[in-house]
């Protein structure tokens, strides 16, 4: 974001909206809480990429005892 | 099932903003009600949209997912955001928004708190996201306030974003 960001508030007990430029600690606050979305985002990413290299990994083994693609797919999924 | 909705408060972005946050909400209902639809500055099709309600919530969710030609599940413990589902990222198809819809029961109670959600993210592309999610707060406090943020935390909802809040009641 380049321009200064801002928050939407509404009030439910009035009905007042109001738009309110973001202080610096609030800024810095969401700049912290992107960065932590960043990371687990990418840990998520990794977690399920080293799952799909287990589960690769696996059909394989499976192949190499001599099962075929249906059997190693009722086995473990396609 | 409560039998009647009233619409406590709402919002149409008259420019794009980094939140939206429904404050003083009154603890006279039964349930609550959250609509929104949205699109995001996000540089992607997609982009996640979550809630921070009052205090910081100890969150679990599953989640089911379509994307129209597969389906999967996850889901995540310890969150520190209620996860609600996919809108429309500023790289989707122009001018379309996504929608969710997100149910509260018993909002006021002090005990732990559940949440459910549907949202569909549009795109008239070869992919867009049908996304439902059910979750649990641990919190312990009544909810009196929650914001609604991009996932990212680093994009703003763009203006013609709605927000509307209702509140159910038993009679």
């Amino acid at each position: 974001m380049t321009d200064t960001p801002t928050k939407v508030i509404v009030d439910c007990s009035t009905g007042e909206q109001t738009v309110v430029p973001l202080t610096a600690e609030e800024i810095a606050d969401l700049q912290a809480a992107a960065a932590q979305a960043e990371q687990d985002r990418l840990a998520a990413e990794a977690e399920a990429a080293a799952k799909a290299a287990a589960k690769q990994a696996a059909q394989d083994k499976l192949k190499a005892l001599g099962l075929s693609d249906l059997e190693v797919a009722a086995l473990v999924g396609a | 099932m409560p039998s009647s909705r009233t619409l406590i408060a709402s919002n149409t972005l008259g420019s794009n903003a980094s939140s939206v946050t429904f404050s003083s909400i009154p603890s006279t209902y039964k349930d609550l009600v959250l609509r929104l639809s949205a699109r995001t500055t996000a540089s992607s099709t997609i982009n996640l949209v979550v809630i921070t309600p009052n205090g910081t919530p100890s969150a679990s969710f599953i989640r089911l997912r379509g994307s129209g030609s597969s389906a999967s599940s996850s889901s995540s413990t310890g969150e520190s955001t209620w996860y609600t589902g996919l809108v429309s990222g500023n790289t989707a198809t122009a001018n379309t928004f996504g929608s969710i819809e997100v149910y509260i029961p018993n909002y006021a109670s002090v005990a732990n708190r559940v949440y459910s959600t549907f949202a569909v993210q549009e795109n008239n592309n070869a992919v867009a996201y049908i996304d439902n999610y059910a979750g649990l707060d641990s919190q312990t406090a009544a909810l009196s306030s929650f914001t609604i943020y991009d996932g990212t935390f680093s994009t703003n909802f763009v203006a013609g974003s709605s927000f509307f809040l209702y509140g159910l009641k038993n009679s």
